[in-house]
Order: structure tokens, then sequence, then C-alpha cells
């Protein structure tokens, strides 16, 4: 049995939805960030099979740009977390419901 | 002279515009001087161009100004012939003579420079009204006085009554307009024009009988509103409210004398409709009759002359009515005279003793003010009809002419002598309490003699009054007709009435003349000695029929109860129901109905982040659904 | 067959990170599932020829990222285990029930064809020259661009997270 692309991609798509279900599921915001980033990384992972599918580089690059942006993203993200956190005792985001209609 | 007749109009038009902007800025007399000085002119402009007329080598003539509404045939056109020359120098002199008394009678009033503006401005419209060639000019005319007198009866407005009264002669003056208006379209709709020139000339060839019935009638309609003829005649008393002047000019002298005026300038048509005419000089009987028996019982010096006037106009349309063309409007000349001598005086008697206008607290002024008191007596004597003031011929005529036409004229001639015999009473009561007997004046009071400025011109009226009657006997000689000399060109196509031959004028005359002695007599002894308004309450009006006839038959009641409440109850309706209720309440439904939405939606903001990511992927679930339904993927 | 072997042990540990870090109340255990995880999708991008990516996944996210998370978390103070209690209504339901109609889309999805380009003729170059090449030639204004972005979020990640200095008034800064 051979391994195409289109393993990598389920794979993508199943780390993809336990990522989403971190979001919803968990209270902790640095867990619910970490689920992000693992949204993030299944996309990646699906970017380099098709890539490599279709023998194209540019799947890579954009693996590049995207965990560029990630990194960066994941600096302001953690500097958030801290100013708001910091006068708090718990992380929970359930207590940031501040903005509720 | 007569293409710049348009002056006559221009001259109080500029002194009212001038003295809108000016007027209460002016130091006190000049206002006066200024408005008197524009009618005066006004008046000597006319008379001059009026004296072709008397030497009947005048001809009527039609001076364009401008084109109006030419479709309708309503130009601003001018029409100058005797019969609105006899209006406007009527109009004229008797208004710079109220205009001067007005200098001296306004004096210490803070709005002086307002009222000399206010009474401008109605002799020009009023000449306008009289001057038009043309049923829209008239109209146009015809509306601004009713303004006029609106402004002008409530000029102290501050006083709740006298605001109510203006409004109430504009409104009843209104429902007479609806008349009128009707009557003017069904002339526009049958002759296609509103020019006097094709409309009078010869009517037969446009309209039946008929529709000249219905065009009258309503026409009536809208004189009836002008000049207080029943059922119209409520506002009239109520306008005393006015200054005095203001009651001198307009409610006696010549608004109320336009009604008079349009239904003889549309005589060719009355002419067609005899139904409408002998309604005419119907309504003017038993009105005559009807205000004469409530002057009677009025205790107020002004409200008197107010159903006084309302019966004398009740004269002129039964004149009118009866045919006798002529004879209205020499009675609306003598009227004018010595009604606004009448009326002027009681302004003299108010003004001396501080604003009392209740009889009951007056009596012997003929020893402090002899000489409104000689004047007075004058008007008196012409109102009643005593031979050889003004009065006599005049009313005389219209009797007689009535006594002439036969059938059921001469049922009205009897109420018209009746009505002769009341007028003699009441106005010998009326001079009696305020002039003769006894002094009942308020302690405090000190009635002097009126001021030149006001002395002047009742005694120009006192000598109209005395020697204007002698321009209409019917003799041959010195003292000829002269008067319907001068109205002959303007009744050329007329069948006007004429008296009858031979001795039966003179025996009306001789019973008029004896029924106003008798009234006269009969007051005297009634009303003489100290206490002779205390004396029976009867003649005060307190018990049975009498607090009826004071009270104007309740007329004024009857109309506000059907009329005026269930109005008020409409307005009230619509204000507070339609208006706070259905109106705003829709609008407030629909701001409630937006917030109730915004209630229902506002709970899917709750606040929680992960409430969000759940939608959010829900989202891109049902994008995915979508694309996969469609085999997009 | 040795890339099927390779797939399965190592798709097996990526999925059951994940799934520590869903599951898992300590945070601290999370964020070490999660960078075996990465480590896992490392040898994947080697496997399918990204060489210079999966040293970048190696350096940047398990060294950089993930160490930064475990830097926040011992900051904040949030190690211990959190309770696991759910108390938005139907929040759970909701979640499996999208995750799985997820899934059952992508199968779906799956089965028709899961790549529309034609297979290329070669595996592509994962060399650091190759991606180098692309970088700085076609793909040079977005690089400029993230270089920008990444001195934008590192002033901001200072700003956010400076410490107030004490005031005498009392009052915020």
């Amino acid at each position: 049995m051979e391994v195409t692309a289109g393993w990598y991609l389920s794979l993508g798509a199943v780390l993809f939805v336990i990522g989403a279900g971190g979001m919803m599921l968990r209270r902790n915001a640095l867990v619910m960030f970490m689920s992000i980033e693992l949204m993030l990384n299944a996309v990646n992972l699906s970017f380099v099979a098709v890539g490599r599918h279709t023998g194209d580089l540019n799947g890579q690059v954009a693996v590049f740009f995207v965990m560029v942006v990630a990194a960066a993203e994941v600096v302001v993200g953690l500097a958030i977390i801290i100013a708001v956190f910091r006068r708090r005792a718990s992380a929970s985001v359930d207590d940031l419901a501040v903005l509720k209609g | 002279m007569i293409d710049y007749i348009w002056i006559v109009i221009a001259l109080p038009l500029a002194g009212a515009l001038f003295l809108h902007f000016f007027g209460q800025r002016l130091a006190e007399p000049w206002a006066g001087v200024i408005a008197t000085s524009t009618i005066g002119g006004a008046f000597m402009y006319a008379a001059i161009a009026a004296a072709d007329f008397l030497t009947g080598s005048g001809e009527p003539e039609v001076v364009h100004l401008f084109d109006w509404i030419s479709a309708l045939g309503a130009d601003a056109e001018l029409l100058w012939d005797p019969l609105s020359a006899v209006m406007t120098v009527t109009v004229t002199g008797v208004g710079s003579l109220i205009h001067l008394y007005s200098i001296g009678y306004m004096h210490g009033d803070p709005r002086y420079g307002r009222f000399f503006t206010n009474l401008n401005f109605f002799a020009a419209s009023m000449l306008i009204l009289v001057l038009a060639d043309n049923f829209g000019l008239l109209f146009v005319g015809w509306e601004l006085v009713g303004l006029s007198s609106y402004l002008l009866i409530s000029f102290w407005f501050t006083k709740p009554s006298a605001a109510a009264a203006g409004k109430k002669a504009f409104v009843v003056n209104r429902i007479g307009d609806v008349g009128f208006l009707i009557g003017l379209m069904l002339i526009l709709a049958n002759f296609n024009t509103l020019t006097y020139g094709t409309v009078l000339e010869e009517p037969a060839r446009f309209v039946t009988a008929g529709t000249a019935t219905t065009i009258t009638l309503l026409l009536l309609l809208g004189a009836a509103g002008k000049s207080a003829q029943i059922p119209l005649h409520f506002w009239l008393p109520d306008a005393m409210e006015g200054p005095t002047p203001v009651s001198a000019l307009i409610h006696a002298a010549t608004m109320v004398t336009a009604g008079v005026y349009m239904v003889a300038r549309t005589a060719s048509l009355f002419e067609l409709a005899s139904f409408s005419a002998t309604t005419v000089a119907t309504v003017g009987a038993f009105t005559a009759f009807f205000a004469a028996t409530i002057a009677l019982m009025q205790r107020d010096i002004k409200r008197v002359l107010a159903f006084s006037t309302i019966s004398q106009l009740g004269y002129m349309f039964l004149a009118v009515g009866t045919g006798a063309y002529v004879a209205a409007i020499f009675h609306l000349f003598t009227h004018a005279f010595f009604k606004a001598l009448l009326f002027l005086g009681s302004g003299s008697v108010i003004h001396a003793l501080d604003g009392e206008q209740d009889m009951a607290k007056m009596g012997g002024l003929r020893k402090v003010m002899p000489f409104t008191h000689a004047t007075m007596a004058v008007g008196w004597l012409a109102i009643i009809g005593i031979p050889p003031l003004a009065g006599f011929w005049s009313k005389d005529e219209i009797l007689a002419l009535a006594f002439g036409a036969g059938g059921w004229f001469r049922f009205l001639w009897v109420l018209g002598l009746i009505t002769a015999l009341l007028t003699a009473v009441y106005m010998t009561r009326w001079m009696y309490l305020t002039f003769w007997g006894q002094a009942r004046w308020d302690d405090g009071v000190h009635p002097h003699e009126s001021p030149a400025v006001m002395t002047l011109p009742l005694l120009a009226l006192a000598g109209g009054s005395i020697f204007f009657g002698l321009l209409n006997t019917p003799f041959h000689g010195p003292f000829k007709p002269a008067f319907e000399h001068f109205l002959e060109p303007s009744f050329e196509a007329i069948d006007m009435a004429h008296l009858p031959e031979g001795s039966t004028p003179w025996i009306l005359a001789a019973i008029s003349v004896a029924t106003a002695v008798l009234g006269a007599f009969f007051a005297f002894r009634r009303y003489r000695g100290a206490e002779a308004f205390d004396r029976v309450p009867v003649a005060q009006g307190r018990t049975g029929v009498w607090r009826w006839v004071r009270n104007g038959y309740y007329v004024d009641d009857i109309i506000g109860n059907l009329l005026v409440l269930p109005g008020k109850l409409v307005a009230a309706w619509t204000a507070f129901v339609m208006d706070s209720e259905i109106i705003d309440g829709s609008v407030r439904a629909v701001g409630g109905g937006v917030r109730r939405v915004g209630g229902w939606l506002r709970p899917l903001q709750t606040g929680f982040v992960r409430n969000y990511a759940a939608v959010t992927f829900s989202g891109v679930v049902a994008l995915l659904v979508w694309f996969v339904s469609r085999g997009v993927v | 067959m040795v890339e099927l072997v390779l797939f399965i042990v190592f798709g097996v540990i990526a999925i059951a990170g994940a799934l520590a870090m869903l599951l898992h109340p300590n945070p601290v255990h999370g964020a070490l599932g999660l960078m075996a995880t990465m480590l896992s999708l490392a040898v994947f991008y080697v496997v399918n020829s990204g060489h210079f990516i999966a040293a970048v996944q190696v350096v940047v996210y398990a060294g950089a990222v993930m160490t930064l998370f475990l830097f926040v978390i011992m900051l904040i103070g949030v190690d211990q285990a959190e309770n696991l209690e759910e108390r938005l209504p139907f929040q759970r339901q909701l979640a499996l029930g999208l995750g799985a109609l997820f899934l059952v889309l992508m199968g779906l999805i799956g089965g028709t064809a899961w790549i529309a380009a034609p297979p290329g003729s070669s595996q592509p170059n994962g060399t650091v020259e190759a991606i180098a090449d692309l970088i700085f030639t076609d793909w040079l204004l977005p690089f400029e661009v993230t270089t920008l972005l990444l001195i934008i979020a590192s002033v901001g990640a200072v700003v956010l997270a400076q410490f107030e200095p004490r005031r005498k008034d009392g009052g915020d800064s």
C-alpha cells in the first residue's frame, strides 16, 4: 500500500479537527492558543503534502511564510495573554465575558 | 386722471407698508398723521375724479393695471363707474375722518403705530374690493378686508375676549365665503370668465333663471357673512371688542357694506332670479326687525349700536331685494355718516369715562360734554328718520319702494315700519341713558370734552348727516334726486324700482315719521327719572321673554353648542387621540419593535470566546457542506 | 514500505500528542504533547522532501514557540490542573458534532479526489538553496513584509507585556 498525499491530508484534517475542538472545549487561554498552533501546523502539513504530489516547491515556501507569521502571532498573543491575566489569578477565558450583550 | 385711479389704492397701501416697518418707532401722532394723509389724499383724488360723473359727462372706464389670471378673466383691472365712485368716496371720506379721530382716541396706546398700519391696510383692501373689475379681484379685496377686520377687532389681543371675537368674526366670514366661492365657481363654469363686463352685461345669454338663482343665493350667503345678516350675524356684536374707531369704520360704515355693494353690483344676475331677490329682501327685513328687538335690551353703549348696524344693513338688503338699488346705496351712504358719527361719539364718551361702556354708569353727560352731545343728537335724529335729516330720506325711500312692490313686499314693509318704531325706541333710550337724566358714573371718574382732533370729525359727520339727505330728494327743481342721476350709468340695464306716483309716498312718509316720533316719545316717558335704569326688571331683561331677547335669542349659544362644541371635540380627539396615540404611537411602536428584535438577538452575544469559536467553526462547516453539495470539490 | 511505517508510527504519535493537549487537564503536559506532535510533523516534512522546512519546524516551532508557551505558562502560574467541567450549555455536543461533520465531509471530499492538479514528475527539491532561490526572487515582497511584521510583533510584545511601574499617586498607567 502506498502512502499517497491523500493520507497526509487526512491526517492533517484530523489534526485540524482536534485543534478546533481544543479551541471550543478548553477554558485555559494558553491551551486554546496551542490549539490554534495545532491547526496551523495541520495546514502546513497539507501544504507540504500537496507540494510533494505536484512537485511544486511553492508549497514549502508557503509553509515557510505561515511559520513566520505564526511565530509573530504567538509572540503578540502571548504578550496579550500576559497583560490580561497578570491581574487575575485564573487563566480562564470564560471570565473575560465583559463584552456580553 | 382716471388712468391713475390706482393711486387711490396705492396711497393707503404705501402708508400701511411704511408704517408696518417704521410705525412703532415714530413718536406719537406721526403715525396717525401719515395714515390720515394717505387716506385723505386718496379721498381728494377720488372726489376730483368723481366730479365728472356729477356733471353727467363721465363714462364708466376700465383701467388695466397688469395681467394676473387672464385665463379666468381675473386680471388686475379697476372699474371706475358711478357705483364704485360712490363707494370709494364714502370709504375714503368717512375713513379720513375716522383716521383723524383715531389720532386722539388711540393716544397712549403702546401699539399706536401698528393701529394705523392696520387701519391703512384696511382702507387699501376695501378700495381694492370696491374698485375691482372682476370677481377675482373682488374676492381678493373681500378676503383682505376680512383679514384687516380680524387684525383690528383683536387689536388688544392680550384680552382673551378680544382675541376670541376676532377669531369668531373671521371664521363666520369664512363660512359665508364658502358660499361666495362656490357661487364664483358657478359663474366661471357658466360664463367662462370672471370679468364684470362679460358676466353682468347680459347674463341671460349664458345662464337660465334656475342657474342664476343658485348663483345668486350662494352670493347672498357670502354677502350675509360679510354684512352680518341672519344667519351669519352673530359675529358683529362681539366685534365691538375692537377699538371704537374700528367699530365705526369697519363695522358700521364700510366693511359691512361690502355685502350690499356686491349685491348691487351683481344686480343684473339678481334680476334674472326673482326668487333670490325676494329672499334677499326677506332676509334683510327679518334681520332688521330681529336685531332691533335685541338692541332694546342691551346695556353696553356699543352693542346697542352694533345691533343697530345689523338692523340698518337689513334695510339695505331689503332695498336691493326689492330692486331699489339706488335707495340701498343711498342708505349705505347716509348710514355711513350717521352711524360713524354715533360710534365716534360713543367713543368720545367711553374715552371721557376712562373706558366705561356700561350705560348703567352713564347719564347726564350733556352737561359735561356739550359738543359731543350736540353731534350725537344730530346722529340720533338722523337714524330714527326725522326729516330733513339724512336718515329720513334714505330709509323712507326704501320703505316706500317696498310698499310699492306689493304682495309679499308689503308684509316686509310692515316689518320695516315696526323696525323703525323699535329703532326710535332703542335709540332714544340710548340717548337718554347716556346723555340725559341723572349722572350715574363712578366716583373718581371725571368726564371731559374730547380734544379737537376728536370733535372735528364729529362735526364733519354731523354736517353730512344733516345735509347729505338732500342729495336724493324725490322732488323736482333745486332738490332733485341727484344721487339717483349720479348712479344711473351703473344701473342702466337694470329695471329699478321706482317710487309710486302721486301722494302714496307722502302718506307713507308721514306714517314713518309718526311712528318714529311715537317711538321716541314712548322711550322718553319710560326712561325719564333718576333711577330709570334700575326701575323695572323687565326693562333690564331679567325675566322670561326679555331675557331671551337680551341674549340675542341665544343664537350664540346655539351655534356654540351645535357647531363649535363638536368642532372642539373633533379637534381634541385629533390632537390627543389621533396624533398623540395613533400617530406617535405607531412611531414609538416601530422603535419599540426594533428594540424588541434587538432583545431577541442580544442573547447571541454571550461574551464567551468559545461560543464565538464554535459559531465560526460551524460557519466553516456550513461552507464546506455547501461546496460539497454543489459538487465543486 | 519505509514511508508507510514512518507514517503509521509518527502519525500515531502526532495524534496522541494532539489528544494529550486537548484532553489533559494540566497545560504543561498539553504543551509537551504538542511538542511531540510538532516533532512528528517535522519527520513528515522530511519524508515529503521538505528538508529545510523540517529544520525550521524543529527550530522555530518545537524549539522556540513551544518553549515560549512553557515560559508563559510558568510565568502566569497556571500550571495547576484546570477544572474540566463544562459550564456553557451545549458546547460539548456542538463541538463534537461539528468535528464529526467536518471529518465526514473530508471523507466525502477525499472519496472523489483530494487534489485536482496532476501529479508532478518528480519530488520537489526541498533544499535550502532551492527555497532561498524562490524566496529571494519570486517571493521577495512577502519576505520583506513578513520581516516588517516580525519587527512590529516584537515591539508590540515588549510594549504589551511591560510591568507597570508603581505610581505614587495610585493611578493607572
